[in-house]
């Protein structure tokens, strides 16, 4: 793409033409779903442009995250890191936020829409579990009976959340099939759907998906990238040098990009799951090492090979163990406003070292990634003010911290 | 005199034809390759003798349509190195069959491929369509042309739930057949009776569609192939055959089952 082509797109992006009518952000996104699921899409696509910004409907949102999610979440500052990084560091704090993720922000508003679209069961897939336990707390919340479905890889490396699902009342589906993980659980959520499009409504967590899934979920993220700009904004009296944010189907990046992009001075940096490192299979860095093309109903960037299968990914964590990307994302990398780099399972396990040490705050993998990503730009870039969105806590990831760091357990116990 | 019609034409009349001959065509769909990829060819021809036009499954990572028969059968022949360069390569040296091919595929598999050069390669090895079940109309308009060029179709699909505007729609872009998928929900599934619903919508199908209409989606048994005579010009007969090949049993015997109670 050349530079009067990126102007052009980017100048789109921030007057808000994206998604476009066919659900488009430039090239990427679109609709392709089997046609059982189009008049549904279609009365999804209706729901959110009813719905989305009436305010009655913003009303009960706004005053669900407040009472019941908790929001706004902190800024924190995190002067031990800043100090050791040779940077000012801030933390948006969504692990702060209900059930322990951004996750909730985005099932508590599809699930109100799912309740005024007068669904009688929501579906949804679930990588790490956190967007299944959300997806949990909010059905209950709202009233509608909740099936979520995780690949059986992800039940065993997440056990803690498939736990708090059933206890708030959700089905838990292991999914064997395909690869065993996210993407094999969003086959199968699709699945679902094709066979129920009538009475089921898929809460889809990430910002990928066919139309309308990219959009709804980016809109009801962004109360992220608002209350983290205006709070720095109080805190600082201005804006920060460069957020960053991790990215495996890339909601948390982009609710916290989005309300930035218009913002010329400030970088903005995905940081994807390298994995354990460069080879086909080896990691999840999909928007370093893919190609254009379409999965689970947009056309983005995947990890495929020369034939157009998708391949199967690697990540320590499983929220970013995917092989492909949201459309929003394909477009802000193909027209330079984000820089996307990604960061090791060994450098995301570091900088959660680190973070529990220098802060008492225990990150998931997920967003450990960002810590990695925000470290290594801080030592290129002394002294700058850095913006990092922690989208949720670790306490989900003990089974596999335990694994890595075996002594870690017993050298507090005296005996 | 099939030399005189463009591929999408030859399917759509060999479903005619049998239609006449017999009361309803059957169309059997393999799994390319599965369960051996040394048996695709000899299957196909065997199946060419008694199916009027052969589906041909391409296989993919991902196929959220499919229920689990396809799914396995796509992941072992992936394992196995089926690719859509490899089918195409096989049709082409086998040479026109006995009965016309359309390919099945989800659209990744051809976006890799190269829309550019899809379309002669489809024609060099006398594919007659594409049904591309995560194409939906609205996103088809640039495989549809490139397609068109050779004489190649795209195949729609219209199920219960399409309302009858975007149907008139579907049935008017289609070319070789129109696919009425009977059910909602993945392919495969149990031997269901056909519903009074299920025929009543064919008959809808049929008023709104200038091409033969053909019937899929877990049809599995005589009485279901009896049940949907005079209601679809064709019935696709998908995860039931693949099972049969998967069990070392003979494809073409179970067809002649499908057929032999249906008069």
């Amino acid at each position: 793409m050349d530079n009067q082509e990126s102007a052009t797109l980017l100048a789109r992006l921030i007057g808000g033409d994206f998604p476009d009518d066919r659900g488009r952000f430039g090239p990427f996104g679109g609709r392709y779903a089997p046609e059982t699921l189009m008049p549904a899409l279609q009365r999804l696509e209706a729901g959110v442009r009813r719905y989305l910004h009436d305010s009655a409907f913003a009303a009960e949102l706004g005053h669900e995250l407040r009472e019941w999610v908790g929001r706004p979440t902190p800024l924190t500052p995190v002067r031990h890191l800043g100090r050791n990084w040779g940077a000012e560091v801030w933390l948006k704090r969504e692990d702060l936020a209900h059930t322990g993720a951004h996750k909730i922000n985005n099932a508590l508003g599809q699930a109100l829409l799912a309740q005024r679209l007068g669904a009688k069961r929501v579906i949804a897939e679930t990588g790490a579990g956190q967007h299944g336990v959300a997806t949990a707390a909010a059905c209950a919340r709202v009233g509608i009976p909740c099936t979520v479905y995780m690949g059986a890889v992800d039940v065993r490396r997440q056990a803690p959340n498939v736990d708090r699902m059933h206890q708030l009342g959700a089905r838990v589906v292991p999914v064997e099939s395909g690869d065993r993980t996210l993407r094999a659980a969003i086959d199968e959520a699709f699945r679902d759907w094709v066979s129920d499009p009538e009475d089921a409504y898929y809460l889809l967590g990430s910002a990928v998906g066919p139309h309308p899934y990219p959009w709804l979920v980016r809109e009801l993220q962004s109360v992220i990238g608002r209350e983290a700009r205006a709070q720095f904004l109080e805190m600082t009296g201005g804006l920060p040098d460069i957020a960053v944010a991790c990215v495996g189907g890339g909601s948390n990046a982009i609710g916290l990009f989005h309300p930035f992009v218009a913002d010329a001075a400030v970088r903005l940096m995905g940081v994807e799951a390298g994995g354990r490192g460069a080879g086909l299979g080896e990691n999840s860095a999909t928007l370093e090492r893919g190609r254009p093309g379409v999965l689970h109903g947009s056309y983005s960037v995947l990890l495929q090979d020369a034939d157009g299968q998708v391949q199967e990914t690697h990540s320590i964590s499983a929220g970013l163990d995917y092989p492909g990307v949201g459309p929003e994302h394909a477009l802000l990398k193909a027209i330079g406003r984000v820089d996307y780099v990604s960061a090791t399972d060994s450098e995301a396990l570091e900088a959660l070292r680190e973070c529990c040490a220098a802060e008492g705050i225990l990150p998931a993998l997920e967003s450990s990634h960002a810590l990695a990503g925000a470290r290594r730009w801080a030592r290129e870039n002394p002294g700058r003010r850095i913006l990092i969105g922690l989208s949720g806590r670790g306490d989900k990831d003990m089974p596999t911290l335990s694994q890595a760091f075996p002594g870690a357990a017993t050298t507090t116990s005296h005996h | 005199m099939s030399q005189m019609l463009l591929p999408h034409e030859r399917v759509t009349a060999a479903i005619r034809n049998a239609e006449k001959a017999s009361g309803v065509a059957l169309l059997p769909f393999i799994t390319a390759g599965y369960p051996e990829r040394e048996r695709f060819i000899p299957t196909l021809r065997a199946l060419a003798g008694t199916g009027d036009v052969i589906e041909v499954g391409v296989p993919f990572s991902d196929p959220m349509a499919d229920g689990v028969t396809i799914q396995r059968a796509s992941r072992a022949a992936i394992a196995s190195g089926v690719s859509l360069r490899w089918i195409l390569g096989e049709l082409r040296q086998a040479g026109e069959l006995a009965a016309p091919v359309v390919l099945m595929s989800y659209l990744n598999p051809l976006l890799a491929y190269g829309q550019d050069q899809l379309a002669a390669a489809a024609r060099a090895a006398h594919v007659g369509g594409f049904i591309v079940p995560d194409l939906p109309l609205e996103e088809s308009g640039e495989l549809a042309a490139r397609l068109d060029a050779q004489g190649v179709g795209l195949i729609h699909l219209v199920t219960p739930a399409t309302p009858e505007a975007r149907m008139r729609q579907l049935c008017e872009a289609s070319r070789g057949f129109v696919y009425a998928v009977t059910v909602a929900g993945t392919t495969g599934g149990s031997a269901r009776a056909m519903s009074a619903g299920v025929t009543a919508y064919l008959d809808r199908v049929r008023a709104l569609s200038p091409l033969p209409v053909c019937a899929g989606f877990g049809v599995r048994t005589p009485e279901q192939v009896r049940a949907l005579s005079g209601h679809a010009d064709g019935v696709i007969v998908g995860s039931a055959l693949v099972e049969e090949l998967e069990a070392r049993r003979d494809p073409v015997a179970f067809l002649d089952s499908l057929r032999s109670r249906r008069h």
